[in-house]
């Protein structure tokens, strides 16, 4: 009896751990999805607009439009950021993910390293009118160079210095301020009495990122060498990372609470008043939903080290955006390229860029003219012009958090009055170079 | 229980003209196998729910998972011991920030469990003798057990905010103890937030096991020695705590065990990246498998906690029989 017991449970192991091992083994199958199930898309949406009940309000109207056109029927699911990669994770391994789905383009390489998504080549991108139609800054990033993009762009952002009229004003303060040392002799005007010059989101290890990457670009240096392997702690990035958090740790423009923020409250500081100025990308929807006019605030480029914006050390922002990827097991793989098409479509990237107030990035449609309003004007002239692609690597997301962290960390020791030298900013980066994968 | 089945059994050869002999087999069988065929949806739960996922998780350990095999991790080169070593070498990045995470969890908890421990205990004690609003005041000391962690937690991160919050309101501008508003939520006062919310939400526990625990001591025990003269504290050190042996051991186990693996809290309270004076290790190995994306570490570090838990039950449990076994003799 005891035998038999043994085996019988032995073999009801044995039979679970493998048809776990085969659902934890997701799809192994490598070619481009099939039409198994061609009237039904399900679309994981990035939460783009104030919150997920505006965006489903943007959506589902055009989602209806494409149904009538199609008679596809798409699902809409709006997931928040904060879920958004994890999400796109736990799909990848079970094989279970949506059909459609947007990307934050900075994760394209390493999306795209995880062999889930469908390679966008020649005769997919003819599919939706070809990649000519694309604006190129937008192109670079969707996945590593050399290979074929994973994702295709949706939305374009930049950023931008977002500045308070009226306290610009009171200070006597005439025009935005185009290089850092304008910026902070501006930012010690406006400082005081309760009120601070500048809002950092210092707990926000993306948000971080994005700035570091522009900053270390203004002083020469990348995070990356040429054939891929981090160089976090080279001189100049230190001094880059530096310039950024001395904003707060020797400027003193920026309120030391700002060190703890990481839920867009720097944004909310700024509707009301409390911040003069703000870095953001695409922050006008934002601001409009909190109450404040767009009479009240002014765009400029952000600041460079000297000169104007431009390529090299002129590089004031990010190329920032959504992408939008279709997974490669897809049961209706003509239906979720029409889909592409259906967004990137002229017509559409008007009503949606719009919405969200980002940039087309679609040549056709962001030469509208609702996109050539001085603001946009901005955005677009850097996208144009000054903007860098995050690195295209597949250990961006990797990259992302490391130094993220580490510049985390640097605002808590600036905002706990402790001193960030280089020394201290230096062996920030070291650790978080030496938490990145060995190559 | 145990005295039923005799019973029946000699019951039934005894009566008269039953052909006991063909019946009995099928009988028997029936009886021994009933508990098992009950316990087997349990068990195959188990194993579906914690010891496959364990397995997969060990198996992962010996491999080289990143973002590239994550689509298929079968296909994830074996690494051998590689991932062991990596968590275990402390003078490398990798191990030496697990080991400052391992350390500042272990602190983390002997605090916790303690305070948890000692304030449910001594509200349990407060609350056995009736006074009027002892219900209300029972309903309010288990609110914090009773709303969801995330509810809970995210009020705390209202409260502990540097600029707005509660607590720098009441410590710096209300009462002046502190010279300017503390950083709660990152730095190295994070630690004592973490603590703060962690006793805060577990205490409630304690207080509803050493109570029911303390219902259990007979009154007569008390009544004696009052006649005898001990007063109040040496009624708690010689009655009270005694009796309620049994229950504390299971109780300072139970929490030793949730504290140590507690990951709701700090990732609520600091979201997925935690200042180092509060990285659990909880937190810190979601870190290394989702956030820097290094599956094989994060399940080598897994599987590491897993052995540690199951050496300190093991050893926690022999101490507490062994006492028990002695205590009965």
């Amino acid at each position: 009896m005891r035998t038999t017991r043994a085996a019988a449970v032995a073999a009801v192991t044995m039979s679970l751990a493998l048809a776990a091992t085969a659902c934890g083994g997701g799809s192994s199958t490598d070619g481009g999805g099939s039409n198994d199930s061609p009237k039904t898309l399900t679309y994981w949406a990035s939460n783009q607009g104030a919150s997920i009940e505006v965006d489903k309000k943007v959506l589902q109207p055009e989602l209806d439009k494409f149904e009538k056109e199609t008679g596809i029927e798409v699902k809409l699911e709006v997931v928040p950021w904060s879920d958004l990669l994890n999400r796109i994770l736990t799909a990848t391994t079970s094989g279970q993910g949506p059909d459609v789905l947007n990307i934050g383009n900075t994760w394209s390489a390493s999306l795209q390293a995880t062999g889930a998504l469908l390679p966008w080549d020649k005769a997919q991108f003819d599919k939706i009118g070809g990649k000519d139609r694309f604006v190129d800054s937008a192109l670079g990033s969707t996945g590593a160079e050399g290979k074929d993009p994973a994702a295709v762009p949706l939305y374009s952002m930049a950023y931008a210095l977002y500045y308070n009229k009226k306290a610009f004003a009171d200070a006597g303060i005439a025009k935005p301020p185009a290089t850092w040392d304008q910026l902070v002799a501006d930012g010690k005007k406006l400082t005081g009495d309760g009120k601070w010059a500048l809002g950092v989101e210092g707990s926000n290890p993306s948000e971080n990122i994005h700035h570091a990457v522009v900053f270390a670009k203004q002083h020469g240096a990348d995070f990356f060498t040429a054939d891929g392997k981090p160089d976090f702690t080279s001189d100049k990035a230190v001094a880059g990372v530096k310039r950024f958090v001395d904003l707060m740790a020797k400027d003193k423009i920026v309120a030391p609470g700002n060190a703890e923020y990481a839920q867009n409250q720097s944004v909310s500081d700024f509707a009301k008043g409390k911040t003069a100025m703000l870095l953001w990308q695409s922050a006008s929807a934002n601001l409009k939903s909190q109450g404040m006019s767009e009479d009240d605030y002014g765009i400029a480029p952000v600041p460079v080290q000297s000169g104007a914006p431009g390529t090299g050390t002129g590089v004031n922002s990010m190329v920032m955006g959504i992408n939008m990827a279709v997974f490669k097991n897809t049961d209706n793989i003509d239906g979720a390229t029409k889909f592409v098409k259906f967004m990137t479509s002229d017509a559409e990237q008007k009503i949606l860029n719009e919405a969200y107030s980002s940039i087309p990035p679609v040549k056709g449609a962001q030469a509208d003219a609702a996109f050539n309003t001085p603001a946009n004007a901005v955005l677009k002239d850097t996208l144009a012009k000054s903007a860098v692609a995050a690195p295209q690597v597949a250990d961006e997301s990797q990259f992302e958090t490391a130094v993220g962290t580490a510049i985390k960390g640097l605002f808590a020791d600036a905002a706990a009055g402790r001193k960030v030298t280089e020394d201290s900013v230096k062996a920030a980066l070291e650790k978080a170079q030496q938490q990145m994968p060995a190559k | 229980m145990t005295t039923t089945v005799p019973t029946k059994a000699a019951v039934r050869p005894s009566s008269p003209g039953t052909a006991s002999g063909p019946r009995r087999r099928p009988g028997r069988i029936r009886r021994i196998g009933l508990p098992y065929l009950l316990l087997l949806p349990a068990l195959l739960l188990e194993l579906l729910v914690h010891l496959v996922p364990m397995a997969v998780g060990m198996v992962m350990s010996f491999k080289e998972l990143t973002q590239f095999y994550i689509r298929d991790w079968t296909t994830a080169p074996w690494n051998g011991l590689d991932n062991y070593t990596i968590s275990v070498d402390f003078d490398a990045p990798v191990g030496e920030a697990l080991l400052h995470s391992f350390l500042v969890t272990v602190a983390f908890t002997l605090l916790s469990v303690a305070l948890c421990w000692g304030i449910g205990t001594a509200a349990a004690i407060f609350m056995q003798d009736t006074f009027r609003g002892r219900g209300l005041l029972r309903a309010l000391f288990l609110v914090p057990y009773a709303l969801p962690v995330y509810t809970a937690v995210i009020t705390w991160v209202f409260m502990f905010q540097h600029d707005n919050g509660l607590v720098n309101h009441v410590l710096h501008d209300q009462l002046g103890i502190t010279d300017k508003p503390t950083f709660w939520l990152i730095g190295d006062n994070s630690f004592f937030a973490l603590l703060t919310v962690s006793v805060w939400k577990g205490w409630p526990f304690a207080f509803l096991i050493v109570m029911a625990g303390l219902q259990n001591i007979p009154k007569e025990l008390y009544e004696a020695a009052s006649l005898d003269g001990a007063g109040l504290w040496q009624q708690i050190r010689r009655i009270t705590l005694p009796s309620l042996r049994p229950v504390n051991q299971v109780l300072v186990l139970v929490l030793f065990l949730w504290t140590f693996n507690d990951f709701n809290t700090p990732y609520v309270l600091f979201g997925k990246t935690a200042p180092e004076a509060a990285d659990l290790i909880s937190v810190h190995i979601y870190q290394a498998s989702f956030v820097t994306w290094n599956f094989g570490t994060g399940s080598a570090m897994s599987v590491l906690l897993l052995l540690f838990l199951l050496v300190v039950t093991g050893v926690y449990l022999v101490i507490t029989s062994r006492g028990r076994r002695t205590a009965d003799v």
